[in-house]
Order: C-alpha cells, then sequence, then structure tokens
C-alpha cells in the first residue's frame, strides 16, 4: 500500500525525521492558508498522487506571492497529472502539500529496502541524490553505502554513523543526518513499511538537513495491526476494479486482452494467462481467488471480470488443494444464476473433490464448457471467444 | 528415499481444530502420514477424530509424542508466533501454510530458526509429499504417484498441474516441495536441489519458477556447479506486463530484472531444459532420462 508525500512526512516526523514546514490543502483558499501558517517568502505546491517524478510532469510549483500559490494550486487540483510512472491514464490530483521553499546546497539519496538476498531491512545511501535508485545503481554502483540490520537489534547509531560520514557530511550534519536515517529505521519498523525512501535528502545554505521528498509504502498483510496507517489509504488513486476485489479477497490485475481469467493461485493464473497466448487469444485480466474460495467469492469475482466490457469469453481454471472444487462449482452455478453471465464460459476443475464438482455443474443444466487439461481449456476458451466475434 | 518427509516423520498439526487444519489433517491421516499430535490453545486433553490427541501447547505436544515435524495452519495473525513455538519445542522440519504473514515478521524468525538449526519450509506454500510414504501439507494425495522425480515450485496450484502431468505419463515422484511464493522464504530452490542431488532415489528434478526477484537465476547457477542430475525448468508469467505485482507478493517484474524471458535464458545457459508451457515436461523428461 502506498500513502501519499505529506502523509508519510507527517508519519516520519513523529519518529524525529527532519521534514520542511508545511501542510495539505484540498483547495485554492486553503493552499494560501497554509503560506500565512508557514510563513518565509517562497513556496512550493506539490500535487499528491502515488506516483514519483512529479517535478517533471508539471506537479511541483514554486511560488513567490499568494497569488503564485493560489493559481499553482487552482491548476493542480482536480487535474490528471500523467507522469513516467502513472501509464498514459495518470493519476487525479485532490491534494496539494504547500511547503516553505528551502536554499538547497546539496542532494543526497538515502532508502530502507526489506533485501530478499540478506533476509533484512538494508539501508543504501548515495552522495547524489535525485535520480531513481535503479539509474544510480546502473551508472555509479560502486558509489552505492549499505548497512544491513540485524532484526534481532535493530538499526544500531553507528551504522548511521558510518552512512552519514561515507555521505560526506560535516560534523552538524552528521547528527541530523543520523536521526533522519534512525527515524526512518524505527518508522519503517514500527509501522511495517516494505520501502522509506529520501529522495532527496538536502542540505540546505544554514547547514541543516531536511527529508524534502519521501516516500513510503507498506505491507498490505500487515495492516490488520497499523490501523493508523490503514486509514491513509487513499481509493482515488487505484483502479477501482482492483481496489474492490481486495475487498472481497481476490487478487486482480487489468490486462489489455478479451478472455476473462478466473483462477485459484497465482502461479497457475500466470501460466494460465500464458497457455491462453499460447492458443492465440490475449487474457483481459489476472485474477487469483485464492484458497479456501467460497461461493460468494467465486460469484464475486464474475462479477468482477464482467464488468470489464471488453471481456468476450471467461475461463474459470481451478487445480483445488486448500481449496475444494465442489465450493468452487457451487460459486460457478450461484454466480450464473445471480450475475447474468453473457459470454461463453469454460470451467476446467481437478483435485480435491473433483468428481462431487463436476457433478454440480452437470446437474445444474447450465451451459458451462467443460475441459479435462489445461491445454484443451485454452484452446476452447480461445475457440469459444472467436466463434462468439464471428457470430 | 526421498527428502525431508517420509515414514519416520511424526506430525504435530499447529491449529488442528480450525477449518482448514481439521479439514487438511483428515487428508492426510487418510493418506497414512503419521499425524501423532495436534495444538490449539484451550483445547488440550480433546482427542481429534478419535485418532490424535490435541495439546495446549507445543512443548507438550512434542514432550508426549516425540513429534519431529510439524505443520502450521494457523491464522497469517498468529502465524509467525506459531513458528517460533515450534522451533523452541525442538521440532526439525517446520511447514508453515498459510499465507499473508506480515514480511517483517519473517525478518525476525528467520534468524531464530537458523540458529536452532530447524528448517522452515514456506510460509504461503502447500507443503510438500513423499508419496506413498507422508504428505505433509495440501497438495492432492491422489495426483501424486511415487517414483523417481523430484519436483520443487514457487507455487502450489501450478506445481499441482505439473505433477498430475508427470503421473498421467509414469513419472512418479521422489518428492514434492512447494517453497511458498512470499519474498521471504525459510527453504530456497537451491536447498531443495541439494538435497535431490544427495537423494540416491532421486534421477530428475523439476523445478517450478515465476516472474520476480533472482532466486532461479542462482539456482540455475548452482545447478551449473554442483548438479549432475538432470533438471527440467519452467517459469511462469511468460506473458505478465512489468511492474505489476502478479499475486504473489514475490512476482512482480521490476525495471528489466525478474522477466520469465531472463530467467529461461539463465536456465538455458545452465544447461536446464526449459518448458515453454507445463504439458512439455513429459517431453523434456524422456529427452533427459
Amino acid at each position: 500500500m502506498d500513502i501519499h508525500e505529506y502523509q508519510a512526512k507527517e508519519l516520519l516526523s513523529g519518529f524525529g525525521v527532519p521534514v520542511p514546514k508545511g501542510g495539505v490543502a484540498y483547495s485554492a483558499e486553503q493552499a494560501v492558508y497554509r503560506t500565512t501558517e508557514i510563513g518565509g517568502s517562497r513556496w512550493v505546491v506539490k500535487a499528491q498522487i502515488h506516483s514519483g517524478a512529479r517535478g517533471k510532469a508539471g506537479g511541483v510549483r514554486l511560488c513567490a506571492t499568494d497569488a503564485d500559490v493560489r493559481q499553482a494550486a487552482k491548476d493542480l487540483l482536480g487535474k490528471v497529472l500523467v507522469t513516467r510512472q502513472t501509464g498514459p491514464e495518470g493519476l487525479p490530483v485532490h491534494r496539494v502539500l504547500v511547503e516553505q521553499a528551502l536554499p538547497i546546497e546539496r542532494e543526497l539519496y538515502v532508502g530502507l529496502v526489506l533485501d530478499r538476498k540478506h533476509e533484512r531491512i538494508v539501508v543504501v545511501a548515495h552522495p547524489h541524490g535525485g535520480m531513481e535508485i535503479e539509474e544510480i545503481a546502473q551508472r555509479e554502483p560502486a558509489a552505492i553505502l549499505r548497512e544491513v540490520v540485524e532484526p534481532a537489534v535493530g538499526m544500531r547509531s553507528f551504522q548511521a554513523r558510518e552512512l552519514a560520514f561515507g555521505l560526506g557530511l560535516g560534523t552538524q550534519q552528521v547528527n541530523e543526518a543520523m536521526a533522519a536515517v534512525l527515524g526512518a529505521y524505527r518508522a519503517f519498523r514500527d509501522l511495517d513499511a516494505t520501502m522509506v525512501e529520501f529522495n532527496p535528502l538536502v542540505v540546505v545554505e544554514d547547514g541543516h538537513v531536511f527529508a524534502l521528498d519521501v516516500k513510503m509504502s507498506f505491507d498490505d498483510n500487515a495492516m490488520f495491526r497499523r490501523p493508523n496507517v490503514a486509514e491513509l489509504r487513499d481509493y482515488a488513486q487505484e483502479d477501482p476494479r482492483e481496489a474492490d476485489a481486495a475487498e472481497h479477497g481476490l487478487n486482480y490485475v487489468a490486462l489489455d486482452g478479451d478472455i476473462g481469467c478466473i483462477i485459484n493461485g497465482a502461479g497457475l493464473a500466470m501460466a494460465t494467462m500464458d497457455m491462453i497466448q499460447h492458443s492465440g487469444g490475449e487474457p483481459a485480466n489476472f485474477l487469483d481467488i485464492g484458497g479456501g474460495a467460497s461461493p460468494d467469492r467465486v460469484a464475486a469475482a464474475f462479477r468482477l471480470v464482467l464488468s470489464d466490457r471488453n471481456v468476450k469469453a471467461i475461463l474459470v481454471n481451478v487445480f483445488a488443494g486448500i481449496n475444494r472444487c465442489d465450493w468452487v462449482a457451487e460459486g460457478v452455478v450461484q454466480a450464473i444464476r445471480e450475475v447474468r453471465v453473457p459470454v461463453p464460459l469454460v470451467v476446467r476443475l481437478a483435485g480435491t473433490n473433483v468428481d462431487e464438482g463436476r457433478r454440480i455443474l452437470q446437474q445444474s443444466g447450465l451451459p458451462i464448457l467443460t475441459a479435462a487439461t489445461l491445454s484443451e481449456a485454452a484452446e476452447r476458451v480461445v475457440a469459444a471467444r472467436n466463434a462468439g466475434a464471428a457470430a | 528415499m526421498s527428502i525431508f518427509v517420509d515414514q519416520q516423520t511424526r506430525l504435530v498439526v499447529q491449529g488442528i481444530t480450525g477449518r482448514d487444519g481439521s479439514f487438511h489433517t483428515r487428508q492426510m491421516l487418510g493418506y497414512g502420514t503419521k499425524v501423532v499430535a495436534g495444538v490449539t490453545p484451550g483445547k488440550g486433553g480433546q482427542v481429534f477424530d478419535g485418532v490424535v490427541p490435541v495439546f495446549d501447547t507445543m512443548a507438550d505436544a512434542v514432550a508426549e509424542t516425540r513429534a519431529n515435524t510439524s505443520i502450521i495452519y494457523v491464522p497469517a495473525a498468529v502465524a509467525a508466533s506459531a513458528i517460533f513455538e515450534a522451533a523452541d519445542a525442538g521440532i526439525a522440519l517446520i511447514v508453515c501454510i498459510t499465507e499473508g504473514i506480515p514480511v517483517l515478521d519473517m525478518t525476525r524468525v528467520l534468524p531464530y530458526l537458523h540458529e536452532r538449526g530447524a528448517r522452515l519450509i514456506g510460509p504461503n506454500c502447500p507443503g510438500l509429499i513423499s508419496p506413498s510414504r507422508s504428505k505433509v501439507g495440501i497438495i492432492p494425495g491422489n495426483i501424486c504417484r511415487p517414483g523417481r522425480i523430484g519436483v520443487v515450485s514457487r507455487s502450489g496450484t501450478l506445481t499441482y498441474e505439473i505433477v498430475h502431468q508427470l503421473s498421467g505419463a509414469g513419472y512418479g515422484q521422489s518428492t514434492c516441495v512447494g517453497i511458498g511464493g512470499d519474498p521471504l522464504i525459510g527453504t530456497s530452490f537451491i536447498h531443495c536441489l541439494s538435497a535431490f542431488q544427495a537423494d540416491p532415489d532421486t534421477d530428475a528434478v523439476v523445478m517450478i519458477g515465476e516472474i520476480g526477484g533472482t532466486d532461479e537465476q542462482l539456482a540455475a547457477d548452482f545447478i551449473q556447479q554442483a548438479m549432475s542430475k538432470p533438471v527440467i525448468g519452467f517459469i511462469a508469467g511468460q506473458t505478465a506486463p512489468p511492474g505489476r505485482r502478479m499475486g504473489h507478493a514475490g512476482a512482480i517484474i521490476a525495471g528489466s530484472s525478474g522477466t520469465a524471458a531472463e530467467k529461461m535464458a539463465a536456465f538455458a545457459r545452465a544447461g536446464i531444459a526449459v518448458m515453454k508451457r507445463p504439458a512439455d515436461v513429459v517431453t523434456l523428461l524422456k529427452e533427459r532420462l
């Protein structure tokens, strides 16, 4: 789960990370009011969307007067901002962050990630901020500083000090940079983050250190124990169908094709999509109904897949282990009775209680095409789609 | 022979009275697995289905029954705690079926297990089965046949798909292991490959990977350096778009790394026979054996 920059700054500030003075605004009037709270004579108005690269897309405006701030907020609020990371559809701007503009002397990079190889949180730092870490890793891999955190003892202050000195900071700045890094670590650990990034962390003219732009992502699996973070979720920044899927315990990703897929298990779902392509079709979606899928969940899956108007045929492929074919079959039957399925449907069942599942489908008297193997199912659904397109 | 589980496996089920725990305990008992104990706090003293004694704690269950393997079906919020408890009770092999465990819990679990020399399979995995010897987990027993092919996979249901193909063509399995689709897991491809290489009753290995991360590439290096037995490989997600997470937390293509094409190329360089589709497994095995 991602949150907005202003939310991440509020959270991190509570962990002692130095951030610029600022506040969120939902209207141009509120944005102007923020400048009086912040003081000073130069401000930045930043579009709040779940994407980086906002500056290059015109989502960050430097302002010297209240009128500038009002205009910037007016321009951004209600717009759809397309950045290099959002895809062509862009993301809607419903909030802006108004902040004091800082006289920047140096830009640094600091990021905390969960590293699969070390099986630990790793802090990564680089003396040049502003670029994306993937870009840094390609251009100057040798200049990347790393500290691996032992989970039993947590990040130690010497590790933050090594990073700060390694970045070439002076004595006064070392303490402030350490506070930023240690604060980020504690926030990562205490809030179940999967990523905290300062890009850039800046040194300003008077020598103080600030996290100028920050990004935080969180572990969806841990949100049950982090209600204060979970409530920051902004559904306007997500594909509504993917959000709806998550509500039902389904995992849905919209794609460009026209064959709807309802499958149990992520690996089998990917392999089934591959098989549809090998058979000459294009999948409309990835959809994993998970283990122990109840009839209600299967019905929800049908509604979700059919909400994509491009869908011209549907393939249900379930190989049941923790799942049970009879539950899936009941779900399919219930779904077809509740939700009208106006396209050809191919169902392939295998595994636990498969005979019971097939019997339920047969006795339903519904127009369901069946298949015994994955290859057959893929070929049959592509043929059904083509027959429908021809007719 | 087989790897990790066999007739010596004495299993304790953590969460035996829950919906999934009770259903799959019956399946395992029916398969012939020696389920010697169950644990559900507060239900100690009960007897599950008249055959499996239930205990309040893992320590009691192990002391009373000499269980050496545990399987976990408890909810995600308490699953890490169940793993700690199993390791503390002296269990050598812990299989965690539960999906959705917070990943920071796993950063604490893994070093704890390492210090105690316990092996974890999973989490978010289907468990493992040594056909006709022992089934620990949820892999449907009726699709497996005893034999000499080892199977290791990051996926659950895709494993069943491929095992089903193998059994149908007369290729039985020594052991099938599902290692799980999470970013942090207890047992890697390499651990399993190395165990299959050492197992005198495994002739060849089928390895089923997917997009995301670099585990398959590392496994390819290991195969090239340390394995003499033939390996057949598959990667799911050949048509997945980059940047989108495909269900498994581990299955996301970041930038240019973790794509199916890259992994299949690493397999080919290491001399692994690469399947384009699950149905190819039988043809490739015939060529290599």
